[in-house]
């Protein structure tokens, strides 16, 4: 599963620096759409068949058109539209009509030509009219064409597909299984495009519709369903309009299974739903039901699951399924109906805090950037539980996490946060926090400027003092003072810089 | 950031929690000036802390893209021909194949031979339309199911159906698979029935294609068929006609 996206990440003929430099740029593209809270992203199902030859021919007359100036131009691809949609539709040989449609699929992977299709009256009814005839590979050709168009980037583009979306659900109960795959990632891109379309699509029936695929035993289905069901949670409306109702069906208790560890557990798949589950679960629409369900337990052994992974390097875009998974996992452990369940997340299960340091090793060797998330679990774990404290220092993994300090600002203030969980559970805990690196890593925080990192150290040197002064002598031994001197300006900083120095000079 | 290696021998051992130290709090920590209080953090959905993690997702969903250069899951084979009876067509992926049967084969109306996309509207399609108590029952009570997944409204008539889709569904007025049945009554089911269609024929006269102008010439000849007409029993159906070759290759 994961080897087929690898894959798909080459693409032919670019070179190494180039597809680097696609990359940033796409990232930096995202980073800008997430501030503006317009991250959307389609997927596109396109299989390059050998029938090359011709559909290049096609491409390349359509793309010619396009490009020319004369004002004739749109009308040349207007007409050429129209003869492969006549030949398609009215054609009397079977191959013919779907070699017409074919080559039409073609010239829709442009988006010129997409908008001129749009503006022909009669085509999308045309269209329509082969996705729902009884000619098998016409059906097919006639819904990758309304693929493509859902792929599209301009709203008008996609929004003109609105008249096939009850053909496109009715057929999801269907079961020919490339047929429903190419329906479903053309729902999902369809579903992001706007508000407009899902107020058709939720009265049509979606969500029961996907809750019945759920049924099928088609992987590459499953997957798409996913991704279909990822793109209508992800929705502004979402928690008011939409998860509600996907709360209120069958696809919760599914989408549990589908993310059950175990030998038949895809990937693929799991990437899809704990996605799903995520944007559930951080609405905070009913969380209790999930947990009811199920959700905790099988997160957690999922996260063992992944965990086992990494050591046995099988973690091809293993932080896929892992970030998702640790924000559910953090974000359900803050409901209330966690403290009435029996689990390992509440009996301060070793084996978790081992797996998700193991996860956090893995961060950052791969994907730093990830951290943060990893170690705001770390944080929801051990806030309210000595067991988990004690088990963090009695598998020596203070050390682990003092080496993650020098990351990020992010990253120094969430350890910081830790070990300050740890040590406001009394002298007993901070016993174990010092004699040990402790003190010179805080001393080293206290040479930085950022005012949240200094911050939480200075919390952290309050607590170490309170419990453990034996710490607070080494630390004046340590030219501390001088390091808290520097900080006694900053407004925010202030009054614990004094207050610290007065406790470390009087005791 | 090494690991000791008690740690990957505590993943692969037994679950268990650790005894917890005792825990003793001193009531001025965390007091003023100080903040820390222990706690869990929830973050929502569109939280700058997210910004990370939902770009990696992004970039993930885009890199599915039409730079693949090959599909491996729809290998091409060597041609094979359909195996139903007195169907002829030839293919040459598994996926073509597949769709085929499904569309023409699968959920095929033992009366009437239409296909349907789905084993429900193939329930749907014989307890309406040749279906003798159905009609029977339908004189006195609401019998027309909703077609919706999850809606379960009845209707008296095939046109209050037809409303309630295009008003609370908001399906279109001719979705093509709502017909409604032109004929009286078990009469008519019985002579459909002997309509000697074969199965595997794509049947072409079905209310299946929207013709923005009718082809008559592919109908019987010299026969008009009005767009909007449901082909009901009865009416022609696209028998072969002797134009279509293509198929017997």
């Amino acid at each position: 599963m994961w080897s087929r996206r690898q894959g798909l990440l080459r693409s032919a003929g670019c070179g190494v620096e180039e597809l680097r430099r696609r990359r940033r740029e796409r990232e930096a593209a995202l980073r800008k759409a997430r501030r503006e809270q317009q991250l959307v992203s389609k997927r596109l199902l396109r299989d390059e068949t050998p029938e090359e030859a011709e559909g290049e021919c096609v491409a390349a007359i359509l793309g010619e058109a396009e490009m020319s100036n004369l004002s004739s131009g749109g009308a040349v691809v207007s007409y050429i539209i129209q003869q492969f949609l006549r030949l398609a539709h009215r054609g009397t040989e079977e191959k013919e009509r779907e070699r017409a449609l074919f080559s039409l699929r073609r010239g829709l992977q442009h988006s010129e030509t997409q908008k001129t299709f749009i503006r022909l009256e009669g085509s999308m009814r045309t269209l329509v009219g082969l996705l729902t005839s009884n000619q098998a590979l016409l059906q097919l050709e006639a819904a990758r064409c309304l693929h493509e168009l859902s792929h599209s980037e301009h709203s008008v583009v996609a929004e003109a597909c609105l008249p096939a979306t009850s053909y496109l659900l009715t057929y999801l109960s269907g079961h020919s299984s490339e047929f429903i795959e190419l329906c479903l990632y053309t729902l999902g891109n369809l579903i992001v495009e706007s508000e407009v379309v899902r107020r058709q699509l939720l009265p049509q029936g979606i969500i029961p519709a996907m809750a019945a695929c759920m049924q099928s035993p088609h992987l590459p289905v499953l997957e798409a369903l996913g991704y279909a069901l990822s793109q209508l949670l992800q929705a502004k409306e979402a928690p008011e309009n939409i998860i509600p109702s996907v709360l209120g069906s069958t696809l919760p208790q599914h989408m549990l299974q589908l993310l059950q560890p175990g030998p038949k557990l895809n990937p693929g798949i799991a990437v899809e739903f704990a996605w799903c589950l995520h944007y559930i679960i951080c609405s905070q629409v009913n969380n209790a039901l999930l947990i009811t369900h199920g959700a905790l337990s099988t997160l957690g052994l999922l996260l063992l699951d992944l965990a086992g992974a990494v050591q046995r390097t099988e973690n091809a875009g293993l932080e896929l399924l892992a970030c998702p998974v640790l924000r559910c996992l953090s974000n359900l452990l803050t409901e209330a109906a966690v403290e009435t369940i029996d689990g390992q997340m509440q009996h301060g299960d070793e084996r978790i805090l081992a797996a998700l340091f193991i996860l956090l090793q893995f961060f950052f060797e791969k994907q730093p950037s990830l951290l943060p998330e990893g170690l705001w679990l770390l944080n929801n774990l051990t806030a309210n539980s000595p067991s988990f404290c004690t088990s963090l220092l009695s598998l020596d993994l203070t050390e682990p996490l003092l080496k993650l300090l020098p990351v990020s600002n992010v990253v120094s203030v969430l350890v910081l946060t830790v070990l300050c969980n740890v040590a406001e559970k009394g002298p007993a805990y901070c016993q174990h926090l010092w004699p040990g690196p402790l003190l010179s890593s805080l001393l080293d925080m206290l040479a930085l400027s950022d005012t949240e990192v200094v911050g939480q150290s200075l919390e952290l040197l309050q607590l170490l003092f309170l419990y453990r002064p034996e710490a607070g002598h080494a630390f004046m031994q340590q030219s501390g003072l001088q390091a808290l001197e520097r900080h006694k300006e900053e407004a925010q900083l202030q009054d614990r810089v004094h207050a610290l120095q007065q406790k470390a000079l009087h005791g | 950031m090494q690991l000791p290696p008690a740690v990957p021998a505590r993943l692969a051992g037994a679950s268990g929690a650790a005894e917890p130290l005792a825990v003793e709090r001193d009531p001025r920590a965390g007091s003023a000036p100080f903040l820390f209080a222990a706690r869990r953090l929830h973050f929502p959905r569109d939280h700058a802390f997210f910004e990370e993690g939902d770009v990696q997702r992004h970039l993930y969903l885009q890199d599915v893209l039409a730079q693949v250069t090959e599909c491996p899951e729809r290998p091409r084979v060597p041609e094979f021909a359909c195996q139903v009876a007195g169907c002829c067509r030839v293919f040459d992926t598994l996926g073509d194949y597949e769709h085929h049967y499904h569309v023409l084969h699968d959920n095929v109306c033992s009366f009437c031979k239409r296909a349907f996309p789905s084993g429900q509207l193939l329930d749907t399609h014989i307890l309406e339309w040749h279906d003798a108590l159905f009609q029977l029952l339908a004189q006195r009570q609401d019998m027309y199911q909703c077609l919706v997944e999850g809606c379960t409204e009845k209707f008296r008539t095939s046109g209050d159906r037809r409303e309630h889709l295009v008003r609370s569904h908001l399906y279109p007025p001719d979705f093509r698979f709502d017909r409604p049945r032109k004929g009286r009554g078990p009469a008519t089911a019985l002579q459909s029935a002997e309509a000697p269609v074969e199965a595997g024929e794509e049947a072409e006269g079905d209310a299946m294609e929207v013709c923005p102008e009718p082809s008559a010439s592919r109908r019987t000849p010299g026969h008009r068929v009005p767009p909007a007409v449901c082909f009901g029993q009865g009416a022609s159906r696209g028998f072969k006609s002797s134009k279509r070759t293509g198929k017997r290759q």
